[in-house]
């Protein structure tokens, strides 16, 4: 059903391989500081994985904001926190294993539906992602048409973006308190 | 079946992947433990939508300048093959959305570990039950 080799297609067995080991290590461990650093190089993996998808932009945005900027943030929660956490009780563990067992199960079965891997002709590349291509000659005329549709086409997208940005941000200053305020509010 | 396994088994490492980080998320008491699960089992998803939007043999689409500029661009178009650019644009908003969410969700940590002392959330639920019993609610 595959009409064209594609030699990229090798790499992926790689990298499902290492993402596969380095998620399983980061559930099993019971370090935080570990834990965090392992999250940090999953999402490095994914965005190496990105590029061989030929999704250059978002490997950029993964290697800067997922694995850079998550890192960071969950470095120092945990530094705010606690280091070790306690193990999972065998009762917790069996619970969490058959939601899993189902859920996936379920995924499983819908799997005939999704479009096969790398087809041109699935309907999920066959229309509107193909006809922005031909559109930006058009009616942006920049070379990157992921930027195009980003910034022009699904414009209010990044507008709605932005604001959930930002209101994140002030949840984040109310929280913490703005300028030690928070040290002061216990007195 | 084989076939059909086959032709997706991205698909099916990308649910294995998924369901790895949604175990972290109900199995871990520990809740930074649980947010690093939740930002694995975010980074599968991403990972599917971007395995949707690839051709085999297809570019990045970024285009020639010429073509970008309206030169030659049907002869261009007649024989390129680019990968989807819409999943990269969907995902490029949500990698963004999903550090403002795991950045609130922190802050809530933090706070938690303020007031309680512990981010265990057995512990947690211990102290709000004895404190109700101590008001003998």
């Amino acid at each position: 059903m595959i009409q064209t080799v594609d030699l990229t297609q090798y790499f992926d067995y790689v990298f499902m391989a290492m993402l596969l080991s380095v998620g399983i290590a980061v559930v099993r461990l019971r370090s935080l500081f570990a834990a965090v650093m392992l999250t940090g190089v999953y999402s490095l993996l994914s965005a190496v994985w990105f590029v061989s998808l030929d999704a250059v932009d978002v490997a950029f945005t993964e290697a800067a904001v997922g694995a850079g900027i998550s890192t960071v943030l969950l470095l120092g929660a945990m530094l705010l926190t606690s280091r070790e956490c306690n193990p999972v009780p065998a009762s917790r563990h069996w619970a969490a294993l058959a939601v899993v067992v189902v859920a996936g199960a379920l995924l499983f079965y819908a799997l005939g539906d999704m479009p096969v891997y790398g087809d041109p002709n699935s309907p999920a590349n066959a229309y509107v992602g193909m006809e922005y291509m031909t559109m930006t000659v058009d009616d942006i005329a920049i070379p990157n048409v992921v930027t195009a549709v980003l910034s022009s086409y699904r414009g209010f997208d990044t507008m709605g973006e932005v604001f959930v940005v930002f209101a994140a941000g002030l949840g984040v200053a109310l929280l913490l308190g703005l300028g030690g305020a928070a040290g002061k509010r216990e007195d | 079946m084989v076939e059909l396994l086959a032709d997706r088994f991205n698909y099916a490492v990308i649910i294995v992947l998924m369901m790895v980080g949604l175990y972290a998320v109900i199995a871990s008491a520990n809740l930074v433990k649980r947010l690093v699960g939740l930002t694995i089992f975010q980074t599968s998803v991403f990972l599917l939508y971007i395995t949707i939007g690839k051709v085999f043999g297809g570019e990045p689409p970024i285009l020639p300048g010429d073509v970008a500029h309206g030169y030659h661009a049907e002869d261009h178009f007649s024989h390129a093959v680019y990968s989807n650019p819409l999943p990269h644009v969907l995902i490029l908003t949500a990698i963004v959305v999903g550090v403002a969410t795991l950045a609130m969700g922190l802050a809530l940590v933090v706070r938690i570990r303020e007031a309680y002392g512990t981010i265990e959330d057995v512990e947690i639920s211990d102290a709000d039950y004895s404190s109700e019993v101590e008001r003998g609610a």
